[in-house]
Protein backbone atom coordinates (compact mmCIF):
# COMPACT_ATOMS: atom_id res chain seq x y z
CA UNK A 1 0.00 0.00 0.00
CA UNK A 2 0.93 3.59 -0.60
CA UNK A 3 0.24 6.28 1.71
CA UNK A 4 -0.11 9.91 0.34
CA UNK A 5 1.59 11.59 3.90
CA UNK A 6 0.55 15.15 3.61
CA UNK A 7 3.95 16.57 4.28
CA UNK A 8 6.00 14.24 2.59
CA UNK A 9 4.11 12.81 -0.52
CA UNK A 10 3.71 8.98 -1.40
CA UNK A 11 5.64 6.83 0.86
CA UNK A 12 5.48 2.58 1.08
CA UNK A 13 3.51 1.63 3.93
CA UNK A 14 6.61 -0.13 5.33
CA UNK A 15 7.77 3.14 6.30
CA UNK A 16 4.83 2.92 9.13
CA UNK A 17 3.81 1.00 12.33
CA UNK A 18 -0.25 0.62 12.56
CA UNK A 19 -1.83 1.61 15.66
CA UNK A 20 -5.17 1.11 15.38
CA UNK A 21 -8.54 2.70 15.35
CA UNK A 22 -8.22 6.74 15.45
CA UNK A 23 -10.84 6.67 18.13
CA UNK A 24 -7.69 5.90 20.42
CA UNK A 25 -7.18 10.35 19.80
CA UNK A 26 -10.15 10.04 22.63
CA UNK A 27 -8.53 9.35 25.57
CA UNK A 28 -11.00 9.65 28.33
CA UNK A 29 -11.13 11.64 31.01
CA UNK A 30 -9.57 9.78 34.26
CA UNK A 31 -11.61 12.03 36.25
CA UNK A 32 -14.93 10.80 34.98
CA UNK A 33 -17.28 9.00 37.49
CA UNK A 34 -17.21 6.18 34.80
CA UNK A 35 -13.76 6.56 33.97
CA UNK A 36 -12.98 2.90 34.92
CA UNK A 37 -16.00 1.70 32.41
CA UNK A 38 -14.50 4.18 29.84
CA UNK A 39 -10.79 3.16 29.70
CA UNK A 40 -12.63 -0.44 29.83
CA UNK A 41 -14.22 0.39 26.42
CA UNK A 42 -10.91 2.65 24.89
CA UNK A 43 -8.47 0.12 25.48
CA UNK A 44 -9.94 -3.06 24.52
CA UNK A 45 -13.47 -2.95 22.51
CA UNK A 46 -13.07 -1.84 18.63
CA UNK A 47 -15.48 -0.77 15.90
CA UNK A 48 -13.67 -3.16 13.29
CA UNK A 49 -15.71 -2.28 10.87
CA UNK A 50 -15.73 -4.01 6.90
CA UNK A 51 -15.57 -0.59 4.53
CA UNK A 52 -14.14 2.62 5.90
CA UNK A 53 -11.85 2.52 8.40
CA UNK A 54 -9.95 5.82 10.33
CA UNK A 55 -6.81 4.57 11.88
CA UNK A 56 -3.58 5.64 13.35
CA UNK A 57 -0.48 5.59 11.59
CA UNK A 58 3.23 6.11 13.14
CA UNK A 59 5.68 7.24 9.94
CA UNK A 60 8.25 4.82 12.11
CA UNK A 61 10.83 5.01 9.46
CA UNK A 62 10.04 8.57 8.53
CA UNK A 63 9.87 11.93 9.64
CA UNK A 64 8.00 10.52 13.21
CA UNK A 65 4.48 12.05 12.18
CA UNK A 66 1.15 10.25 13.30
CA UNK A 67 -1.35 10.22 10.92
CA UNK A 68 -5.04 10.12 10.22
CA UNK A 69 -5.18 7.21 7.43
CA UNK A 70 -8.95 6.29 5.98
CA UNK A 71 -8.79 3.32 4.64
CA UNK A 72 -11.28 0.55 3.23
CA UNK A 73 -11.19 -2.52 5.00
CA UNK A 74 -12.27 -4.64 2.10
CA UNK A 75 -10.59 -3.17 -0.71
CA UNK A 76 -7.50 -1.33 1.06
CA UNK A 77 -7.84 1.29 -0.77
CA UNK A 78 -6.96 4.63 1.01
CA UNK A 79 -9.04 7.93 0.58
CA UNK A 80 -7.90 10.03 2.93
CA UNK A 81 -4.79 10.75 4.71
CA UNK A 82 -4.17 13.83 7.32
CA UNK A 83 -1.88 14.61 10.19
CA UNK A 84 -3.04 13.39 13.59
CA UNK A 85 -2.07 16.84 14.91
CA UNK A 86 -4.82 18.44 12.78
CA UNK A 87 -7.60 16.15 12.99
CA UNK A 88 -7.21 16.37 16.99
CA UNK A 89 -7.30 19.63 17.22
CA UNK A 90 -10.05 19.76 15.03
CA UNK A 91 -12.01 17.14 17.27
CA UNK A 92 -11.11 19.17 20.56
CA UNK A 93 -8.15 17.84 22.11
CA UNK A 94 -4.64 19.46 23.09
CA UNK A 95 -5.80 22.77 22.19
CA UNK B 1 -22.90 -45.04 5.56
CA UNK B 2 -19.67 -46.20 7.13
CA UNK B 3 -16.19 -46.22 5.63
CA UNK B 4 -14.01 -49.18 5.76
CA UNK B 5 -11.12 -50.84 4.15
CA UNK B 6 -14.09 -53.79 2.91
CA UNK B 7 -16.17 -50.62 1.79
CA UNK B 8 -13.08 -49.33 -0.57
CA UNK B 9 -12.78 -52.66 -2.35
CA UNK B 10 -16.47 -53.27 -2.56
CA UNK B 11 -17.08 -50.48 -4.41
CA UNK B 12 -13.85 -50.73 -6.89
CA UNK B 13 -15.56 -54.02 -7.64
CA UNK B 14 -18.45 -52.53 -8.15
CA UNK B 15 -18.48 -49.60 -10.44
CA UNK B 16 -17.81 -46.88 -7.46
CA UNK B 17 -22.00 -46.73 -7.81
CA UNK B 18 -22.61 -46.96 -3.98
CA UNK B 19 -20.83 -43.51 -2.50
CA UNK B 20 -23.62 -41.28 -1.71
CA UNK B 21 -23.04 -37.84 -0.85
CA UNK B 22 -21.18 -37.28 2.77
CA UNK B 23 -24.02 -35.16 4.22
CA UNK B 24 -27.44 -33.64 3.28
CA UNK B 25 -27.72 -29.76 1.58
CA UNK B 26 -30.56 -28.91 3.84
CA UNK B 27 -33.17 -26.40 3.18
CA UNK B 28 -33.86 -24.16 6.65
CA UNK B 29 -36.59 -25.05 8.55
CA UNK B 30 -38.62 -22.45 10.42
CA UNK B 31 -37.38 -23.93 14.06
CA UNK B 32 -34.28 -25.07 16.02
CA UNK B 33 -33.60 -25.65 19.50
CA UNK B 34 -29.80 -24.52 18.21
CA UNK B 35 -28.54 -23.06 15.91
CA UNK B 36 -24.76 -22.61 15.18
CA UNK B 37 -23.84 -19.42 12.39
CA UNK B 38 -20.75 -20.39 10.62
CA UNK B 39 -19.73 -23.79 9.09
CA UNK B 40 -16.14 -23.22 9.19
CA UNK B 41 -14.62 -26.00 11.17
CA UNK B 42 -15.49 -24.74 14.40
CA UNK B 43 -18.96 -24.31 14.11
CA UNK B 44 -19.24 -27.87 12.34
CA UNK B 45 -17.53 -29.76 15.41
CA UNK B 46 -19.81 -27.54 17.69
CA UNK B 47 -22.80 -29.17 15.89
CA UNK B 48 -20.80 -32.76 15.98
CA UNK B 49 -20.18 -33.14 19.82
CA UNK B 50 -23.58 -30.81 20.58
CA UNK B 51 -25.59 -33.58 19.09
CA UNK B 52 -22.91 -36.61 19.63
CA UNK B 53 -23.20 -36.02 23.48
CA UNK B 54 -25.83 -33.92 25.02
CA UNK B 55 -28.30 -35.57 21.91
CA UNK B 56 -32.29 -34.65 21.52
CA UNK B 57 -31.65 -31.46 19.62
CA UNK B 58 -32.67 -29.79 16.23
CA UNK B 59 -29.81 -28.34 15.66
CA UNK B 60 -28.24 -26.11 12.17
CA UNK B 61 -25.61 -25.18 11.29
CA UNK B 62 -25.68 -21.78 8.92
CA UNK B 63 -23.34 -21.10 6.36
CA UNK B 64 -23.15 -18.19 4.44
CA UNK B 65 -21.29 -19.48 1.61
CA UNK B 66 -19.98 -23.46 1.34
CA UNK B 67 -19.03 -24.49 4.20
CA UNK B 68 -15.37 -24.94 4.71
CA UNK B 69 -14.29 -22.21 2.18
CA UNK B 70 -13.08 -19.81 5.14
CA UNK B 71 -10.04 -20.14 7.45
CA UNK B 72 -10.50 -23.49 8.01
CA UNK B 73 -9.70 -24.20 4.36
CA UNK B 74 -7.07 -21.58 4.34
CA UNK B 75 -4.77 -21.90 6.86
CA UNK B 76 -1.47 -24.32 7.21
CA UNK B 77 -2.14 -27.16 9.25
CA UNK B 78 -0.50 -26.85 11.96
CA UNK B 79 -1.60 -28.22 15.44
CA UNK B 80 -0.02 -28.40 18.13
CA UNK B 81 -0.17 -27.59 22.32
CA UNK B 82 2.67 -25.86 23.15
CA UNK B 83 1.77 -22.80 24.87
CA UNK B 84 2.68 -21.78 28.32
CA UNK B 85 -0.50 -19.73 30.72
CA UNK B 86 -2.74 -21.76 32.53
CA UNK B 87 -5.80 -20.00 30.77
CA UNK B 88 -4.73 -21.91 27.43
CA UNK B 89 -2.70 -25.09 27.93
CA UNK B 90 -5.40 -27.56 29.60
CA UNK B 91 -7.59 -26.15 26.62
CA UNK B 92 -5.02 -27.26 23.76
CA UNK B 93 -4.14 -30.49 25.61
CA UNK B 94 -7.43 -31.60 25.51
CA UNK B 95 -7.37 -30.66 21.54
CA UNK B 96 -4.38 -32.46 20.82
CA UNK B 97 -6.04 -35.60 22.50
CA UNK B 98 -9.24 -34.87 20.69
CA UNK B 99 -7.12 -35.14 17.31
CA UNK B 100 -5.24 -38.23 18.26
CA UNK B 101 -8.70 -40.32 18.59
CA UNK B 102 -10.81 -38.46 15.79
CA UNK B 103 -10.71 -40.49 12.51
CA UNK B 104 -12.13 -43.50 14.90
CA UNK B 105 -14.26 -41.33 16.36
CA UNK B 106 -15.79 -39.64 13.29
CA UNK B 107 -14.77 -42.91 10.77
CA UNK B 108 -13.48 -40.28 8.67
CA UNK B 109 -9.53 -39.84 7.32
CA UNK B 110 -8.72 -36.57 8.41
CA UNK B 111 -4.79 -37.28 7.81
CA UNK B 112 -3.77 -36.14 11.03
CA UNK B 113 0.05 -36.51 10.74
CA UNK B 114 1.88 -36.68 14.02
CA UNK B 115 4.78 -35.23 12.17
CA UNK B 116 6.14 -33.28 15.25
CA UNK B 117 6.81 -29.61 15.35
CA UNK B 118 10.35 -28.00 16.31
CA UNK B 119 10.63 -24.75 17.65
CA UNK B 120 14.34 -22.99 17.10
CA UNK B 121 16.22 -21.36 19.78
CA UNK B 122 18.60 -18.48 18.69
CA UNK B 123 19.50 -16.93 21.75
CA UNK B 124 20.27 -18.07 25.63
CA UNK B 125 17.13 -16.10 26.37
CA UNK B 126 14.95 -17.54 24.68
CA UNK B 127 16.44 -21.41 25.35
CA UNK B 128 15.90 -20.15 29.17
CA UNK B 129 11.67 -18.96 28.54
CA UNK B 130 11.29 -22.28 26.06
CA UNK B 131 12.49 -24.47 29.02
CA UNK B 132 10.07 -22.39 30.94
CA UNK B 133 7.30 -23.38 28.91
CA UNK B 134 8.29 -26.92 27.94
CA UNK B 135 8.35 -27.49 32.04
CA UNK B 136 4.38 -25.66 31.69
CA UNK B 137 3.41 -28.50 28.79
CA UNK B 138 4.76 -31.45 31.24
CA UNK B 139 3.04 -30.18 34.00
CA UNK B 140 -0.42 -29.91 31.95
CA UNK B 141 0.22 -33.71 30.43
CA UNK B 142 1.68 -32.61 27.34
CA UNK B 143 5.05 -33.59 25.76
CA UNK B 144 7.91 -31.26 25.51
CA UNK B 145 11.67 -32.44 24.28
CA UNK B 146 14.24 -29.43 24.66
CA UNK B 147 16.92 -30.46 21.36
CA UNK B 148 20.80 -29.52 21.33
CA UNK B 149 21.90 -28.07 18.00
CA UNK B 150 23.59 -31.65 17.37
CA UNK B 151 20.50 -33.41 17.78
CA UNK B 152 18.96 -30.83 15.28
CA UNK B 153 21.81 -31.27 12.78
CA UNK B 154 20.86 -34.62 12.59
CA UNK B 155 17.32 -34.60 11.72
CA UNK B 156 17.57 -31.59 10.29
CA UNK B 157 20.63 -31.55 8.13
CA UNK B 158 19.62 -28.57 5.51
CA UNK B 159 19.03 -25.98 8.79
CA UNK B 160 21.47 -23.21 8.89
CA UNK B 161 22.93 -23.20 11.92
CA UNK B 162 25.26 -21.49 11.61
CA UNK B 163 24.03 -17.91 10.39
CA UNK B 164 25.92 -14.97 11.60
CA UNK B 165 22.66 -13.25 13.06
CA UNK B 166 20.74 -16.21 14.15
CA UNK B 167 22.85 -19.23 14.66
CA UNK B 168 20.51 -22.11 15.91
CA UNK B 169 21.77 -22.90 19.52
CA UNK B 170 18.78 -25.93 19.82
CA UNK B 171 15.04 -26.20 19.78
CA UNK B 172 11.50 -26.59 22.07
CA UNK B 173 10.26 -30.07 20.22
CA UNK B 174 7.03 -31.43 20.36
CA UNK B 175 6.49 -34.95 18.88
CA UNK B 176 2.78 -34.98 19.29
CA UNK B 177 2.60 -31.78 17.30
CA UNK B 178 2.16 -31.94 13.19
CA UNK B 179 -0.28 -31.38 10.48
CA UNK B 180 -3.97 -32.34 9.62
CA UNK B 181 -5.14 -32.19 6.58
CA UNK B 182 -7.64 -29.05 6.82
CA UNK B 183 -10.67 -29.44 4.06
CA UNK B 184 -11.32 -32.85 5.86
CA UNK B 185 -11.67 -31.53 9.27
CA UNK B 186 -14.59 -29.58 7.77
CA UNK B 187 -16.12 -32.66 6.13
CA UNK B 188 -15.57 -35.05 9.00
CA UNK B 189 -17.30 -32.93 11.03
CA UNK B 190 -20.01 -32.30 8.78
CA UNK B 191 -20.60 -35.95 7.82
CA UNK B 192 -20.44 -36.69 11.41
CA UNK B 193 -22.99 -34.15 12.80
CA UNK B 194 -25.15 -35.07 9.57
CA UNK B 195 -25.60 -38.50 10.57
CA UNK B 196 -26.70 -37.83 13.82
CA UNK B 197 -29.52 -35.56 12.49
CA UNK B 198 -28.00 -31.82 12.23
CA UNK B 199 -29.36 -29.71 8.82
CA UNK B 200 -26.48 -28.27 7.24
CA UNK B 201 -27.59 -25.33 5.86
CA UNK B 202 -25.31 -23.68 2.59
CA UNK B 203 -25.53 -20.18 0.76
CA UNK B 204 -27.96 -19.03 4.15
CA UNK B 205 -26.04 -15.51 5.44
CA UNK B 206 -27.16 -13.95 8.79
CA UNK B 207 -27.94 -10.64 8.03
CA UNK B 208 -29.46 -10.27 12.14
CA UNK B 209 -30.62 -11.21 15.05
CA UNK B 210 -34.48 -11.11 16.36
CA UNK B 211 -34.07 -9.62 20.21
CA UNK B 212 -37.00 -9.14 21.83
CA UNK B 213 -36.52 -7.44 25.56
CA UNK B 214 -32.95 -8.43 25.64
CA UNK B 215 -33.66 -12.21 24.18
CA UNK B 216 -32.96 -13.71 21.05
CA UNK B 217 -35.11 -15.90 19.83
CA UNK B 218 -33.44 -16.61 16.46
CA UNK B 219 -32.12 -15.33 13.34
CA UNK B 220 -33.13 -13.41 10.06
CA UNK B 221 -31.44 -15.27 6.77
CA UNK B 222 -31.12 -14.21 3.24
CA UNK B 223 -33.63 -17.53 3.05
CA UNK B 224 -35.74 -16.00 5.80
CA UNK B 225 -36.58 -16.06 9.65
CA UNK B 226 -35.19 -19.11 11.46
CA UNK B 227 -36.75 -19.28 15.27
CA UNK B 228 -34.34 -21.11 17.27
CA UNK B 229 -33.54 -21.50 21.47
CA UNK B 230 -30.45 -20.48 21.23
CA UNK B 231 -28.19 -18.55 18.69
CA UNK B 232 -24.57 -19.61 18.71
CA UNK B 233 -21.79 -17.03 16.90
CA UNK B 234 -18.90 -18.81 14.99
CA UNK B 235 -17.88 -17.13 12.33
CA UNK B 236 -13.75 -16.59 12.95
CA UNK B 237 -12.75 -13.34 10.92
CA UNK B 238 -16.69 -12.24 10.83
CA UNK B 239 -16.88 -11.99 13.93
CA UNK B 240 -17.25 -8.33 14.85
CA UNK B 241 -19.30 -8.14 11.59
CA UNK B 242 -21.80 -10.34 12.79
CA UNK B 243 -21.98 -8.84 16.90
CA UNK B 244 -22.44 -5.79 15.28
CA UNK B 245 -26.22 -6.68 14.19
CA UNK B 246 -26.60 -7.70 17.84
CA UNK B 247 -25.24 -4.20 18.59
CA UNK B 248 -22.50 -5.61 20.40
CA UNK B 249 -18.55 -4.53 20.10
CA UNK B 250 -16.10 -6.97 20.39
CA UNK B 251 -12.16 -6.80 22.05
CA UNK B 252 -11.19 -8.07 18.05
CA UNK B 253 -9.80 -6.43 15.43
CA UNK B 254 -9.86 -8.32 12.14
CA UNK B 255 -6.31 -9.02 10.33
CA UNK B 256 -5.48 -10.80 7.10
CA UNK B 257 -2.51 -13.75 7.36
CA UNK B 258 -0.95 -15.09 3.98
CA UNK B 259 0.08 -18.62 3.73
CA UNK B 260 2.27 -19.52 0.52
CA UNK B 261 2.93 -22.83 -1.09
CA UNK B 262 5.82 -24.03 -3.21
CA UNK B 263 5.74 -26.44 -6.11
CA UNK B 264 5.75 -29.75 -5.03
CA UNK B 265 8.84 -31.63 -3.85
CA UNK B 266 10.40 -34.64 -3.00
CA UNK B 267 10.00 -35.53 0.29
CA UNK B 268 12.88 -33.71 2.38
CA UNK B 269 11.08 -31.85 5.70
CA UNK B 270 10.11 -34.14 8.00
CA UNK B 271 8.25 -32.29 10.43
CA UNK B 272 7.23 -28.17 11.33
CA UNK B 273 9.47 -26.12 11.99
CA UNK B 274 9.53 -22.73 13.54
CA UNK B 275 11.81 -19.76 13.24
CA UNK B 276 12.68 -18.07 16.40
CA UNK B 277 14.00 -14.82 15.53
CA UNK B 278 11.26 -13.81 13.04
CA UNK B 279 8.28 -15.08 11.57
CA UNK B 280 8.34 -17.95 9.69
CA UNK B 281 7.09 -21.45 9.80
CA UNK B 282 6.97 -24.58 7.03
CA UNK B 283 6.09 -28.08 6.77
CA UNK B 284 5.92 -30.42 3.65
CA UNK B 285 2.27 -31.27 2.70
CA UNK B 286 1.79 -35.13 1.59
CA UNK B 287 1.69 -33.91 -2.09
CA UNK B 288 5.00 -32.53 -1.67
CA UNK B 289 4.80 -28.44 -0.75
CA UNK B 290 6.41 -26.93 0.83
CA UNK B 291 3.82 -25.12 3.20
CA UNK B 292 4.66 -21.66 4.91
CA UNK B 293 4.02 -18.55 6.73
CA UNK B 294 4.61 -15.63 8.30
CA UNK B 295 3.30 -13.01 10.28
CA UNK B 296 -0.10 -11.03 9.78
CA UNK B 297 -0.19 -7.88 7.68
CA UNK B 298 -0.59 -5.87 10.32
CA UNK B 299 -3.66 -3.78 9.84
CA UNK B 300 -7.26 -4.20 9.79
CA UNK B 301 -8.10 -6.23 6.59
CA UNK B 302 -11.75 -8.43 5.56
CA UNK B 303 -10.04 -8.50 1.97
CA UNK B 304 -8.84 -12.16 2.12
CA UNK B 305 -5.13 -11.13 0.25
CA UNK B 306 -2.04 -9.17 1.66
CA UNK B 307 0.42 -7.03 0.55
CA UNK B 308 4.16 -8.13 -0.71
CA UNK B 309 5.97 -6.24 2.75
CA UNK B 310 5.03 -9.48 4.40
CA UNK B 311 6.07 -11.84 1.34
CA UNK B 312 9.64 -10.23 1.76
CA UNK B 313 9.25 -10.80 5.54
CA UNK B 314 8.26 -14.54 5.53
CA UNK B 315 11.01 -15.30 2.29
CA UNK B 316 13.97 -12.99 4.28
CA UNK B 317 12.92 -15.17 7.85
CA UNK B 318 13.10 -18.75 5.50
CA UNK B 319 16.25 -18.15 3.75
CA UNK B 320 18.03 -17.56 7.19
CA UNK B 321 17.50 -20.81 8.66
CA UNK B 322 16.87 -23.16 5.22
CA UNK B 323 18.80 -21.08 2.38
CA UNK B 324 17.47 -24.71 -0.15
CA UNK B 325 13.97 -22.71 -0.06
CA UNK B 326 15.38 -20.25 -2.55
CA UNK B 327 15.58 -22.69 -5.22
CA UNK B 328 12.10 -23.64 -4.89
CA UNK B 329 9.18 -22.22 -6.75
CA UNK B 330 6.53 -20.76 -5.07
CA UNK B 331 3.22 -22.05 -6.45
CA UNK B 332 0.29 -20.45 -4.56
CA UNK B 333 -0.51 -17.76 -2.24
CA UNK B 334 -3.86 -16.32 -0.69
CA UNK B 335 -5.35 -14.95 2.68
CA UNK B 336 -7.44 -15.02 5.30
CA UNK B 337 -9.25 -12.96 7.60
CA UNK B 338 -8.32 -13.75 11.40
CA UNK B 339 -10.01 -12.32 14.82
CA UNK B 340 -7.32 -11.05 16.77
CA UNK B 341 -7.97 -10.49 20.00
CA UNK B 342 -7.19 -7.73 22.73
CA UNK B 343 -4.82 -11.03 24.28
CA UNK B 344 -4.16 -13.07 21.62
CA UNK B 345 -6.55 -15.71 22.95
CA UNK B 346 -9.71 -16.69 22.27
CA UNK B 347 -13.63 -15.98 24.05
CA UNK B 348 -16.27 -18.77 24.24
CA UNK B 349 -18.87 -17.29 26.31
CA UNK B 350 -22.44 -16.26 26.82
CA UNK B 351 -23.13 -12.58 25.29
CA UNK B 352 -25.32 -10.26 27.91
CA UNK B 353 -27.83 -10.86 25.73
CA UNK B 354 -30.12 -14.49 26.76
CA UNK B 355 -29.97 -17.17 24.50
CA UNK B 356 -26.60 -15.47 22.50
CA UNK B 357 -23.56 -17.27 22.76
CA UNK B 358 -20.11 -16.49 20.93
CA UNK B 359 -17.28 -18.36 20.18
CA UNK B 360 -14.31 -16.30 18.56
CA UNK B 361 -11.07 -14.15 18.60
CA UNK B 362 -9.06 -17.11 17.61
CA UNK B 363 -6.12 -15.67 15.97
CA UNK B 364 -3.97 -17.49 13.88
CA UNK B 365 -4.17 -20.47 15.89
CA UNK B 366 -7.82 -21.72 16.09
CA UNK B 367 -7.15 -24.38 13.70
CA UNK B 368 -5.41 -26.58 16.34
CA UNK B 369 -8.52 -25.81 18.41
CA UNK B 370 -10.88 -27.21 16.20
CA UNK B 371 -11.87 -30.20 18.14
CA UNK B 372 -11.74 -28.63 21.96
CA UNK B 373 -13.56 -25.59 20.58
CA UNK B 374 -16.28 -27.46 19.29
CA UNK B 375 -16.70 -29.82 22.46
CA UNK B 376 -16.20 -27.06 25.00
CA UNK B 377 -19.00 -24.67 23.38
CA UNK B 378 -21.21 -27.10 22.52
CA UNK B 379 -20.79 -28.01 26.84
CA UNK B 380 -21.20 -24.17 27.08
CA UNK B 381 -24.46 -24.16 24.32
CA UNK B 382 -26.07 -27.56 26.46
CA UNK B 383 -25.23 -26.83 30.17
CA UNK B 384 -24.86 -22.73 30.56
CA UNK B 385 -21.77 -23.48 32.16
CA UNK B 386 -17.82 -23.18 30.93
CA UNK B 387 -16.48 -26.62 30.49
CA UNK B 388 -13.41 -26.99 33.00
CA UNK B 389 -10.98 -26.34 30.08
CA UNK B 390 -11.97 -23.23 29.57
CA UNK B 391 -13.27 -21.12 32.01
CA UNK B 392 -10.74 -18.66 31.47
CA UNK B 393 -12.01 -18.16 27.98
CA UNK B 394 -14.76 -15.06 29.01
CA UNK B 395 -15.56 -11.55 27.89
CA UNK B 396 -15.06 -9.81 31.08
CA UNK B 397 -11.75 -11.06 31.33
CA UNK B 398 -10.71 -7.46 29.65
CA UNK B 399 -12.41 -5.69 32.62
CA UNK B 400 -10.90 -7.52 35.03
CA UNK B 401 -7.73 -7.55 34.37
CA UNK B 402 -7.25 -11.75 33.60
CA UNK B 403 -5.99 -11.02 30.58
CA UNK B 404 -4.21 -14.43 28.67
CA UNK B 405 -1.41 -12.80 26.75
CA UNK B 406 1.02 -15.49 26.04
CA UNK B 407 3.47 -12.89 24.45
CA UNK B 408 3.12 -10.09 27.21
CA UNK B 409 2.30 -7.82 23.97
CA UNK B 410 -0.80 -5.74 25.94
CA UNK B 411 -3.75 -4.90 23.72
CA UNK B 412 -2.18 -3.87 20.74
CA UNK B 413 -3.92 -7.02 18.29
CA UNK B 414 -1.45 -6.70 15.46
CA UNK B 415 1.51 -8.01 17.76
CA UNK B 416 0.14 -11.13 18.86
C1 LIG C 1 -3.21 -18.38 6.30
C2 LIG C 1 -3.69 -18.96 7.59
C3 LIG C 1 -2.89 -19.88 8.27
C4 LIG C 1 -3.30 -20.43 9.48
N1 LIG C 1 -2.52 -21.39 10.06
C5 LIG C 1 -2.94 -22.01 11.18
C6 LIG C 1 -2.18 -23.08 11.73
O1 LIG C 1 -1.16 -23.51 11.16
N2 LIG C 1 -2.61 -23.64 12.89
C7 LIG C 1 -3.72 -23.21 13.52
O2 LIG C 1 -4.03 -23.74 14.57
N3 LIG C 1 -4.50 -22.21 13.01
C8 LIG C 1 -4.13 -21.61 11.84
N4 LIG C 1 -4.90 -20.60 11.30
C9 LIG C 1 -6.11 -20.13 12.02
C10 LIG C 1 -7.35 -21.01 11.78
O3 LIG C 1 -7.48 -21.30 10.43
C11 LIG C 1 -8.59 -20.28 12.31
O4 LIG C 1 -8.38 -19.77 13.60
C12 LIG C 1 -9.82 -21.21 12.37
O5 LIG C 1 -9.97 -21.94 11.18
C13 LIG C 1 -11.06 -20.39 12.67
O6 LIG C 1 -12.20 -21.17 12.95
P1 LIG C 1 -13.19 -21.73 11.80
O7 LIG C 1 -12.56 -22.91 11.14
O8 LIG C 1 -14.49 -22.00 12.45
O9 LIG C 1 -13.29 -20.48 10.82
P2 LIG C 1 -13.88 -20.35 9.34
O10 LIG C 1 -13.55 -21.54 8.52
O11 LIG C 1 -13.45 -19.02 8.83
O12 LIG C 1 -15.44 -20.37 9.62
C14 LIG C 1 -16.27 -19.26 9.79
C15 LIG C 1 -17.41 -19.40 8.82
O13 LIG C 1 -18.42 -18.46 9.12
C16 LIG C 1 -19.04 -18.08 7.93
N5 LIG C 1 -19.76 -16.82 8.13
C17 LIG C 1 -19.26 -15.58 8.34
N6 LIG C 1 -20.24 -14.67 8.46
C18 LIG C 1 -21.41 -15.34 8.34
C19 LIG C 1 -22.78 -14.95 8.38
N7 LIG C 1 -23.15 -13.66 8.56
N8 LIG C 1 -23.73 -15.91 8.20
C20 LIG C 1 -23.38 -17.21 8.01
N9 LIG C 1 -22.09 -17.63 7.96
C21 LIG C 1 -21.12 -16.72 8.12
C22 LIG C 1 -17.88 -17.96 6.96
O14 LIG C 1 -18.31 -18.03 5.61
C23 LIG C 1 -17.01 -19.15 7.37
O15 LIG C 1 -17.23 -20.30 6.60
C24 LIG C 1 -4.53 -20.02 10.06
C25 LIG C 1 -5.33 -19.11 9.39
C26 LIG C 1 -4.94 -18.60 8.14
C27 LIG C 1 -5.83 -17.64 7.40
Amino acid sequence: MIINHPLLGPRDSAEFTYMGDASLIHRPDWQAGDAVAQFVEYGYQRANPAGLHRELWFHEGGDRSWLVVTRNTVTHEITSVELARDVARAEGRSK
Amino acid sequence: MRYSAFKVIKEALTGHRGWGPAWRDADPKPEYDTIIIGGGGHGLATAYYLAKIYGGQRIAVIEKGWIGGGNVGRNTTIIRSNYLLDGNEPFYEFSLKLWEGLEQDLNYNAMVSQRGILNLIHTDAQRDAFIRRGNAMILNGADADLLSTAQIKKRYPFLNTDNARFPIKGGLAQHRGGTVRHDAVAWGYARGADMHGVDIIQNCEVTGFLIEDGVCKGVETSRGTIKAKKVASCVAGSSSRLMDKAGMRLPIESHVLQAFVSEGLKPLLPGVITFGAGHFYCSQSDKGGLVFGGDIDGYNSYAQRGNLPVVEDVCEGGMAIFPMLGRARLLRMWGGIMDMSMDGSPIIDKTHIDGLYFNGGWCYGGFKATPASGYVYAHLLATDTPHKTATAYRFDRFAKGLMIDEKGQGNQPNLH
